[in-house]
């Protein structure tokens, strides 16, 4: 065997450090095998497989319009509120299983950064993308509801896509953030369902945020997901367009999560080993 | 021992540094230690040192030529996994350089990924893809991988179904057909059976020859004699010695020992005496080649005696033989002769392939003529080192006293 002449210098890092995208990059099977494992794995065993992706947006759905729609009569836009909290909660789930798996991934997966070398964003990384197939399968549901409800699509309907990456960006941020902090602290993951829920009533998913007083709702912007639900209502049922405030706050906050995310995660990553 | 030439692995002042008692449970520590070590700074004041760290290395260095297949031994706690983790680029060293020329390939553990719920065949990909081969890699070598383990019934069968050893068996297939410039391997071996052991002990041997440049962590000196032509001595976080591996094996026994060391000397009054003899020096060492080589258990090795006589007449010496369980190999005493008065050097030469390997111990009694003796009991020790002879791959402890080398005879029977 002829020695390829590729060299890699190791020395200690300090400080903030550069993202090694070519690295993740040259990592890209290792991140396939894992988002392939994880999906074959995760409904593996069970009776319905597949359909409980859509299952826990559907409950939620049964439940917020019970109670937000039937009995507490929370104004949904001049659209059915079925309908209405379903395509938020489409955009939510995917968001919440995405950055609750970002979370868990490196404490999950101590056996692997404990002997293997490889970047060790894969795993948050990972952890996002595996929930895209899920949000399809969901996304599909959504669009059957739409046939029922006589909702039809429309060109503006493709911003969904945008909206997705966005809400994708943000989950990466975030999860890689407090991902990193929670290899150190395990306080992380007893805080997640409780991030998690008031998160979602930060949200307009279970009301419009023509709710909100009008000063307060470039606050509410500043929450990622604000921009990407009223988003999806608009581009997919046709409610009243969100501002541009409000998208371009959740675009930046969006950016922001994200570089700050990466930067404490590599701060982090070089302990990993050590302390996991 | 550093390398003039071009080298695959080369590594400067690697240290690695712990921090203990620091290390902050909860969160509301770290945040009052940070607090602190703000206000610290702010005052220009220096935060302690020293105290609660935990130096796991301290300055490694060492070059390795490519091709080159090093062993690294060393006690429990020397440093050695914690090198191994950082040529592996698992952890960072806290200080030093680390290069490397060529692709690098880490098997500190078997199995690493594989997911029960998962297929012999899922599994043999995603491992593959964890220790980094690429897919088309892993595709191309698959049949080779499954007839490796003799796992190709069970293939499609979710491994949360195999026995241990076939687990054991499909974990290193894949392992064993990593491609890589340079392999690191910690001790894998030490896992499951003889016969398994024996095969991954082979394997390794086969992908060392290959010309790959191989580092190897292994508590198993046998196999890191015949595996490895080159050894790293780790102590307490530093190399303590680098060299031929016979050698460093040497010193690493030698200093492994606390009782007597293989040579004693005398002088003046503190001589053991009874009168008629007295003794200025026993020894053993190679009664062939080299005088420092270390010992084992093909090569013969030589007890030499050196003794004053008062006056001359009839004396003895006495050799007596034991194990490191007490067994007393022998007992044997220097033909009865006439001696002159003065200074005299006996031995006699114990030859090679008699003995098994292992620490011994030689007790001498002298006695003159009136048969007035003195015993000196555990005068001396060393260590017969084991070697691969008639190995043929296995690198298990050896069992028996002996461990002649025996004229066999073959013949053929109508």
């Amino acid at each position: 065997m002829r020695p390829s002449e590729q060299l890699t210098i190791i020395q200690p890092s300090r400080g903030w450090r550069a993202l090694q995208l070519g690295e993740i990059f040259r990592h890209r099977d290792l991140m396939k095998f894992l988002i392939w494992r994880d999906m074959k794995v995760r409904y593996q065993q069970t009776v319905l497989g597949g359909l409980w992706a859509i299952i826990q947006p559907l409950g939620t759905t049964a439940a917020f319009t019970l109670v937000f729609g039937k009995l507490a009569k929370i104004p949904s836009d001049g659209i059915p509120y079925p309908l209405f909290s379903f395509t938020g909660l489409v955009i939510w789930s995917f968001f919440s299983q995405a950055l609750n798996g970002a979370v868990g991934s490196l404490v999950g997966s101590t056996q692997l950064v404990e002997k293997v070398y490889f970047p060790r964003l894969v795993l948050p990384l990972a952890s996002v993308l595996r929930g895209l197939p899920d949000l399809g399968i969901a996304f599909a549901c959504l669009l059957l509801a739409m046939l029922f409800y006589g909702v039809g699509l429309e060109w503006r309907a493709l911003w969904v896509i945008p909206l997705t990456f966005l809400a994708l960006i943000a989950a990466t941020g975030v999860g890689c953030a407090l991902g990193a902090i929670n290899v150190r602290f395990r306080d992380v993951r007893q805080t997640m369902p409780l991030l998690i829920q008031l998160w979602l009533f930060l949200t307009p998913v279970a009301y419009p945020i023509s709710l909100a007083p009008e000063r307060f709702r470039v606050w509410l912007g500043l929450n990622p997901m604000t921009g990407v639900v009223e988003g999806y209502r608009w581009a997919l049922l046709g409610s009243a367009p969100p501002s541009m405030t409000i998208i371009a706050a959740s675009v930046i906050s969006s950016v922001i999560f994200l570089i700050a995310g990466l930067a404490i995660f590599r701060r982090m990553e070089s302990t990993f080993a050590d302390i996991i | 021992m550093t390398a003039d030439g071009p080298w695959a692995i080369k590594a400067e002042g690697i240290t690695k540094r712990y921090r203990l008692g620091v290390f902050d449970s909860n969160l509301r520590e770290t945040i009052s230690n940070s607090a602190r070590g703000l206000a610290r700074a702010a005052m220009g004041r220096k935060a302690p040192q020293g105290a609660d760290e935990f130096w796991a290395l301290r300055g490694v260095s060492f070059e390795i030529p490519p091709g080159q297949i090093v062993g690294i031994i060393g006690h429990n706690g020397a440093g050695k996994s914690t090198l191994l983790k950082i040529l592996a680029r698992i952890t960072e060293p806290s200080e030093g350089t680390l290069q490397f020329l060529g692709k690098v390939g880490s098997l500190l553990e078997v199995g690493t990924g594989f997911h029960p719920e998962l297929s012999g065949r899922d599994n043999v990909f995603l491992n593959g893809a964890v220790l980094g081969m690429s897919h088309r890699q892993v595709a191309r070598q698959f049949d080779q991988i499954v007839e490796f383990a003799g796992v190709a019934q069970f293939i499609d069968t979710p491994v949360k179904r195999y026995s241990s050893g076939m687990y054991m068996r499909l974990a290193f297939a894949v392992a064993a057909h990593l491609e890589s410039d340079i392999l690191l391997v910690d001790e894998v071996l030490a896992v499951g059976d003889t016969e398994f052991q024996k095969k991954c002990l082979q394997r390794i041997a086969e992908m060392a020859h290959d010309g790959r440049t191989v580092v190897f962590v292994s508590h198993n000196l046998t196999a890191i004699q015949s595996l490895c032509e080159r050894a790293i001595l780790m102590e307490k976080g530093e190399v303590r010695a680098d060299g031929p591996t016979r050698d460093v094996l040497q010193s690493y026994l030698n200093r492994d020992r606390t009782g007597p060391s293989s040579q004693c000397r005398w002088s003046g009054q503190d001589a053991p005496t009874n009168g008629a003899l007295t003794l200025h020096a026993v020894r053993v060492e190679p009664a062939d080649g080299d005088p420092l080589a270390p010992l084992d258990v093909t090569r013969p090795f030589r007890i030499t005696v050196e003794y004053d006589r008062a006056r001359a007449g009839v004396g003895m010496v006495a050799i007596r033989l034991i194990d490191a369980t007490g067994i007393l190999l022998f007992d044997i005493a220097n033909p009865a002769a006439s001696f002159e008065a003065g200074r005299h050097r006996e031995s006699c030469v114990v030859p090679g392939d008699l003995l098994n390997a292992g620490e011994y111990r030689v007790t001498v009694t002298i006695s003159d003529e009136n048969d007035d003796h003195t015993e000196l009991q555990d005068v001396i020790a060393f260590d017969l080192a084991d070697s691969d002879r008639d190995r043929r791959g296995w690198y298990g402890k050896w069992e028996g006293v002996l461990r002649p080398s025996l004229a066999w005879t073959l013949d053929s029977l109508p």
